[in-house]
């Protein structure tokens, strides 16, 4: 039973009752709140147990039983690691190949997913076709001729040697034939009217109307080099080629196992991209949810 | 007139495509029908190696160690796939339910681990996980009676592996299924709440069916990405036997650059890439009946 009240449907309780519900909804809703928070705490506690950890001293880490807090702070770990491995070296390779993968694949992709969209010429539709089907081919069984390509190149252990095979990301492309389709091409063809051509017309009007994209695109795609394993490991032999993603893996100690050491080396090697998802958190969510190809 | 634009037209597309294709074809089309190639030779690593026409293939039937790999991937896409969708599902519909700040601070908790490189997943966990010192053996201890040398204990592998990531890659499912909860119009909950339906009855009738296409979505994805783990299995089994827990892409890398048999590893990675392609044929028709709804 209900009445009507213009357009809203009330239900026939009296005004007790629904007091009472609302009560009873607001006691499991906190509950759930309560839940969510202390589910959460629990999820992000290994992050805070290996950053605090950093901060005791090697005899403290092995004392038995749970210490959230260091009993003697010491930055000690953090200046071994600065100290005795190449890690400067780690964070400039790092760097460098991260920002070139993003550099060069967010230019190709726009420059491609411009043409493609707006552009018609022959084997337009089979490039199309050709980039969607790539993604049945998983990166990862390319790992064997990758490496002799890169042999006969010769570039392993060198910058260029990490960066090739980390360029084909057709995602991007896709992302961004997707944008400019909803532009018509009329835009188009009144500015090439007015004397404009179709680099200018993309690197300054169609890429600044929405930088958003390309900014989340960028991110994303500076986050994923940069925490790449598989080639990085593949393509270097040596400590000073390394990448800090795998550099981190390999600071042993004649001693053992020294946790705080190791970890202060694996804080270091996240932090960027920790930063860089805490600064942009809003890009991050936006870039992930277009490329899945959901409009969030 | 025309004529000459449409020229221009072609040159420009021509010149914008360029870099793409050069990048396409050079690293990805042709070390892709190289793999083909050598997977039909004995190639060491770096060299030549003779046409020896379907042997590897033969060879691949009765390798033990292929067997292995073939069956512990799919031991863990089942240990990962489906645990990875329900918490995600789970962790957004707590997630979506808060507010402002709040919200933004508990999603960081959640996504913060999907961010990080894998190297400083595979150190926070080992340390964590330690025989001696790490602070996992508490409650291992408490429940199973006695410490384990997890990473060094066959059966508890590849569920303990899977466990971590499905910590460490949830947030990505977590951010689709939020998106996806996003776009349910909140009108349909509150009609329904006033003719009083439980929460129970909100989700089952309202949320899990209209929530269905992203999570056919999430699945797919997380399928295909599973069937292609390498990097977690391979930093936590160095050191031990890494046989018994073997995964596709770790054989292609063992037999490639340990074993220095180019020709056979481009054979497994050929059959990995034959098994990813069905999935994804499979997957697009998933998303195809998705959007024809």
């Amino acid at each position: 039973m209900s009445v009507e009240t213009g357009r809203i449907k009330l239900p026939t309780v009296g005004a007790e009752g629904a007091y009472r519900k609302l009560r009873a909804f607001d006691i499991a809703g906190l509950f759930l709140t309560l839940a969510t928070f202390a589910f959460a705490i629990i999820w992000a506690f290994p992050l805070y147990w290996a950053m605090v950890t950093t901060l005791k001293p090697e005899y403290e880490v092995v004392q038995p039983g749970v210490r959230l807090w260091p009993e003697t702070f010491t930055l000690e770990a953090y200046t071994y690691i600065l100290l005795n491995t190449k890690i400067g070296l780690w964070y400039l390779n790092s760097l460098v190949t991260s920002a070139a993968v993003t550099i060069i694949v967010i230019f190709t992709a726009a420059t491609c997913g411009y043409a493609i969209s707006q552009l018609r010429f022959p084997g337009r539709r089979l490039l199309y076709l050709t980039i969607m089907a790539s993604f049945m081919v998983p990166i990862q069984a390319l790992i064997v001729t990758h490496f002799v390509l890169m042999s006969n190149f010769g570039t392993l252990n060198t910058w260029l040697g990490i960066i090739l095979p980390q360029l084909i990301v057709p995602v991007v492309v896709i992302v961004y034939k997707q944008f400019f389709d909803s532009i018509p091409r009329d835009f188009r063809e009144a500015a090439i009217m007015d004397g404009a051509n179709d680099l200018q017309l993309l690197f300054r009007i169609y890429l600044p109307m929405n930088w958003g994209v390309t900014t989340a695109l960028a991110i994303i795609t500076f986050i994923g080099a940069w925490n790449a394993f598989l080639w990085p490991f593949l393509a270097q032999s040596s400590e000073e080629t390394m990448n800090i993603t795998v550099g981190v893996t390999q600071v042993h100690s004649a001693f053992g196992v020294q946790y705080a050491r190791e970890l202060a080396g694996a804080v270091l090697a996240g932090l960027p991209v920790a930063l860089a998802y805490l600064i942009f958190q809003r890009r991050v969510t936006q870039a992930i949810t277009l490329s899945a190809g959901i409009k969030g | 007139m025309l004529a000459s634009t449409r020229r221009a037209e072609r040159r420009s597309a021509f010149i914008l495509i360029a870099p793409f294709l050069l990048i396409y074809l050079v690293l990805f089309i042709y070390p892709t029908l190289k793999m083909l190639e050598l997977s039909f030779t004995n190639a060491p690593l770096i060299g030549e190696g003779d046409w020896i026409y379907f042997k590897n293939y033969v060879r691949l039937f009765g390798d033990r160690l292929f067997k292995t790999a073939v069956w512990n991937t799919g031991y863990f896409v089942v240990l990962t796939v489906v645990p990875n969708v329900a918490t995600g599902l789970l962790i957004a519909l707590m997630v979506d339910r808060l507010k402002g700040w709040t919200q933004s601070v508990v999603l960081a908790a959640f996504f913060l681990p999907y961010i990080l490189p894998v190297s400083v997943v595979f150190l926070m966990w080992r340390w964590i996980l330690d025989l001696q010192f790490g602070i996992a053996q508490y409650p291992i201890e408490f429940f199973y009676g006695e410490r384990v040398p997890v990473f060094r204990t066959i059966p508890w592998f590849l569920p303990m592996v899977g466990l971590i990531t499905i910590w460490w890659t949830n947030g990505f499912n977590v951010l689709l299924f939020i998106a996806g909860l996003r776009n349910i119009s909140p009108e349909i909950y509150d009609a329904a709440a006033l003719d009083g339906a439980s929460r129970w009855q909100l989700f089952w009738k309202i949320t899990w069916p209209l929530i269905w296409p992203v999570t056919a979505l999430v699945a797919t994805i997380q399928l295909i990405l599973q069937l292609k783990i390498f990097d977690q299995v391979y930093l936590f089994s160095v050191g031990g036997r890494s046989e018994p827990t073997m995964v596709l892409v770790q054989y292609i890398y063992q037999e490639a650059f340990q074993r220095n048999r180019g020709g056979y590893a481009a054979t497994v990675a050929t059959a990995l890439f034959v098994l990813i392609a069905a999935l994804s044929v499979l997957q697009y028709q998933v998303l195809r009946a998705r959007s024809a709804e």
